[in-house]
C-alpha cells in the first residue's frame, strides 16, 4: 500500500509533464492536422533555457526560490514561444497546401537541426541543473515504508494545474480560444467572417511552445540534469499521451499524459525499469490499432 | 455609368489548379440593389463568391468595392470592409453552440452592438433563440441555414453574399427564407447578391439577375424580364415552382 502510494505521487508528477507538453501536440493537430514532431525539441530548448534562467538569477543573487521559479518560468515560456513561432513561421507555413507528408519531413529536420543547435552551443555531456527547491515531508507510513511527498512534486503539480485551468478557460471562453476553436473546425469559414487564420495558427504554436518551456523548467527542477536529447524521449511520450487522449482533444492531452504517468512509473515500479519505454510505446501500437480515436477524441463522423 | 458600384467584378478568371472555373465574368451590384446569379450545377457559382472574398484568388481580372480593388487582399481584410458571405452548405461551425456561432459572426462587430445584433437576430428567426445553447452539428438544415444568415448579419454587413439559401429545404421554410432575405434588403438597406439553382423564388426577388453557363455571363437582365426569357425558362425553371 505504502509502495504503491509513493508510486502514484510519482506518476502523477510525471504525467503533470507529459500533459503540459501534449497539449502542444494536441492543439497543433487540431488546426493544422499535422505532428508537430519539433515539439519535444522546444521543451529540451525550454529545459535549456531554465537552466541558463536559474543561473542568471543565482548570480543575479535572488535567493528566493518561488521568486527566481517565477522569473524562469517567464523567461522560458517567452523564449520558447519565439522558438515556436519561428518553427512555424520558417518550416511550416511554406509547406502548407503542399503534399501531406511535406511538413512531416520538415518537422524532422527541425527537430534534428534543434537538437545539434543546442549541442553545439551547449555541448553535448548532461548539465547539471542544481537543486533549487529540496525537503519535502512524510505523507505517512506503513509496512516499514515512508510515503513522502517533496516541494517539488508539489509544485509541480500545482502549475501544472494553474496552467491547464488558465488554458482551458482561454480556450472554452475567451474569444481567441473560440476563434482558434473556429480554425479548427472550418479554417476557410473562420477566415470568411473575418479571422485572421495564419496569426492564429502561429498563436497556437506560440501558446503551444509556452507549456512546452514550462514542462522543460519542470523537468530539469525534477530530474536535475538534463542534455540536447531529452526532448526526443520526453517528445515521443507525450505524443503518445495526446494519442492516447484522443489527438486534437484538449482534455484528451492532460488525461493521456496522467495515464502515461503512471503506466511509466508503474511498469517500471512493479515489473522493470528496463522496460518502462517499452510498455509507453506498446500502448501508441495498441491504441493506434484498436482505437485510434483515442480516449476522449471524436470518431469523424460529424453532421456538418 | 453615373453611380460608382458597391460590388464590381471586372474580366474575372478563375483556376482551381489547371481546370479554369471562370472565364472572364463581368458583372455588377449597385448600393442597395438585390441582384441574383442563377445557372445550373457546376457553372461557377460558387466559386464566383469565393473569389469576391479572395479564395480561390481570381487569376486575371479585378474585384472592386466601393472602387477599391481587393482582388488581392487576404480573405480577412476584404470581410472586414463589409462584405459577409453565408456560403455553399451554410459551413456552421458544428462543435459550437448556436450562440457561440453568433459569437464567431460578430468577429469583426462593434462589441457594444452585440446585445442588440444578437437580439435582432432572435427577433428574426425565434427558433435560433430556442436553441441557443445547442451544438451547431445537430441543427436542422432549416434551422443551420438560418443561424448561418443569422452569423452573417452580426457583423453588421453592406454587402451580403448568398449562396443557394434554399437549397435542400422544404417549401415553408425556403420561402421563409427568402422573405427575410427580402426585409433584410429592404429594411436594413443591405446590398444583396445572391446565387440561386432555384431561379424561380430569386428572380421574383432580385431587382436585377444574371445567368452563369460554364464560367460564363451568359444573360443578364431584371429580375421579371429573366423569369419571362425563354431561354431561362427552358434551362432553369423546369421541374417546377419550388
Ligand atoms: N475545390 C475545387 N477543386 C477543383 N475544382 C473545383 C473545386 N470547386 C469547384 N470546382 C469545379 O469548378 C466548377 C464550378 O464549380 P462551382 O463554382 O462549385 O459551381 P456551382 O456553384 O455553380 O455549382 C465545377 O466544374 C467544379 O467541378
Ligand atoms: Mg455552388
Amino acid at each position: 500500500m505504502a509502495y504503491f502510494s509513493q508510486q502514484l505521487i510519482n506518476a502523477i508528477t510525471l504525467g503533470a509533464i507529459y500533459g503540459l507538453i501534449a497539449i502542444g501536440y494536441t492543439m497543433v493537430y487540431g488546426i493544422i492536422g499535422m505532428i508537430n514532431f519539433a515539439h519535444g525539441e522546444v521543451f529540451m530548448i525550454g529545459a535549456f533555457i531554465s537552466l541558463i534562467g536559474f543561473l542568471i538569477c543565482s548570480m543575479l543573487g535572488i535567493g528566493s526560490a518561488p521568486v527566481a521559479i517565477v522569473l524562469v518560468l517567464l523567461m522560458a515560456m517567452a523564449f520558447s514561444a519565439v522558438y515556436g513561432w519561428a518553427i512555424e513561421r520558417t518550416a511550416y507555413r511554406p509547406l502548407r497546401g503542399s503534399f501531406r507528408l511535406a511538413p512531416l519531413i520538415s518537422a524532422i529536420g527541425v527537430s534534428i537541426a534543434l537538437q545539434n543547435y543546442v549541442q553545439l552551443t551547449q555541448g553535448a555531456r548532461p548539465k547539471p541543473g542544481g537543486q533549487i527547491v529540496s525537503g519535502g515531508f512524510n505523507l505517512f507510513s506503513a509496512d516499514g515504508f515512508d510515503v513522502r511527498v517533496t516541494w517539488l512534486q508539489i509544485i509541480i503539480v500545482v502549475v501544472t494545474i494553474l496552467l491547464m485551468a488558465g488554458f482551458t478557460w482561454l480556450i472554452a471562453r475567451t474569444s481567441l480560444g473560440r476563434q482558434q476553436r473556429a480554425c479548427e473546425q472550418d479554417m476557410k469559414m473562420a477566415s470568411l467572417l473575418g479571422v485572421n487564420v495564419d496569426r492564429t495558427i502561429s498563436l497556437t504554436f506560440v501558446l503551444g511552445a509556452a507549456l512546452a518551456a514550462v514542462a522543460g523548467m519542470l523537468f530539469l527542477m525534477y530530474y536535475g540534469v538534463i542534455d540536447f536529447f531529452i526532448g526526443f524521449l520526453a517528445g515521443i511520450k507525450a505524443f503518445t499521451a495526446a494519442v492516447l487522449g484522443g489527438i486534437g482533444s484538449l482534455p484528451g492531452a492532460m488525461l493521456g499524459g496522467l495515464l502515461i504517468g503512471l503506466i511509466e512509473v508503474f511498469w517500471a515500479g512493479y515489473f522493470s525499469s528496463e522496460y518502462k519505454d517499452v510498455a509507453v510505446f506498446a500502448i501508441l501500437v495498441l491504441v493506434l490499432i484498436f482505437r485510434p480515436s483515442g480516449l476522449l477524441g471524436r470518431p469523424e463522423i460529424e453532421k456538418v | 455609368m453615373a453611380e460608382q458600384p458597391m460590388l464590381a467584378v471586372a474580366g474575372v478568371t478563375t483556376f482551381y489548379g489547371a481546370i479554369q472555373a471562370l472565364h472572364g465574368v463581368d458583372l455588377e451590384v449597385a448600393r442597395g440593389e438585390i441582384v441574383a446569379l442563377i445557372g445550373a450545377n457546376g457553372a461557377g457559382k460558387s466559386t464566383l463568391l469565393m473569389t469576391i472574398c479572395g479564395s480561390p484568388r481570381a487569376s486575371g481580372g479585378a474585384v472592386r468595392l466601393d472602387g477599391e480593388d481587393i482582388t488581392a487582399l487576404p480573405t480577412h481584410e476584404i470581410v472586414r470592409r463589409g462584405v459577409a458571405q453565408v456560403p455553399e452548405g451554410r459551413r456552421i461551425f458544428p462543435r459550437m453552440s448556436v450562440f457561440e456561432n453568433l459569437q464567431m459572426g460578430a468577429t469583426l462587430g462593434v462589441p457594444a452592438h452585440f446585445a442588440h445584433d444578437l437580439e435582432r437576430v432572435f427577433t428574426m428567426f425565434p427558433r435560433l433563440a430556442e436553441r441557443r445553447d445547442q451544438r451547431g452539428g445537430t441543427l436542422s438544415g432549416g434551422e443551420q441555414q438560418m443561424l448561418a444568415i443569422g452569423r452573417a448579419l452580426m457583423s453588421r454587413p453592406r454587402l451580403l453574399l448568398l449562396d443557394e439559401p434554399s437549397l435542400g429545404l422544404a417549401p415553408l421554410i425556403v420561402r421563409q427564407i427568402f422573405e427575410v432575405i427580402g426585409r433584410i434588403a429592404r429594411e436594413e438597406g443591405v446590398t444583396i447578391f445572391l446565387v440561386e439553382q432555384n431561379a424561380y423564388h430569386a428572380l421574383r426577388l432580385a431587382d436585377r439577375g444574371y445567368v452563369l453557363a460554364n464560367g460564363r455571363v451568359r444573360l443578364s437582365g431584371a429580375g421579371r424580364e429573366l423569369l419571362a426569357n425563354a431561354e431561362v425558362r427552358a434551362a432553369y425553371l423546369e421541374g417546377g415552382h419550388a
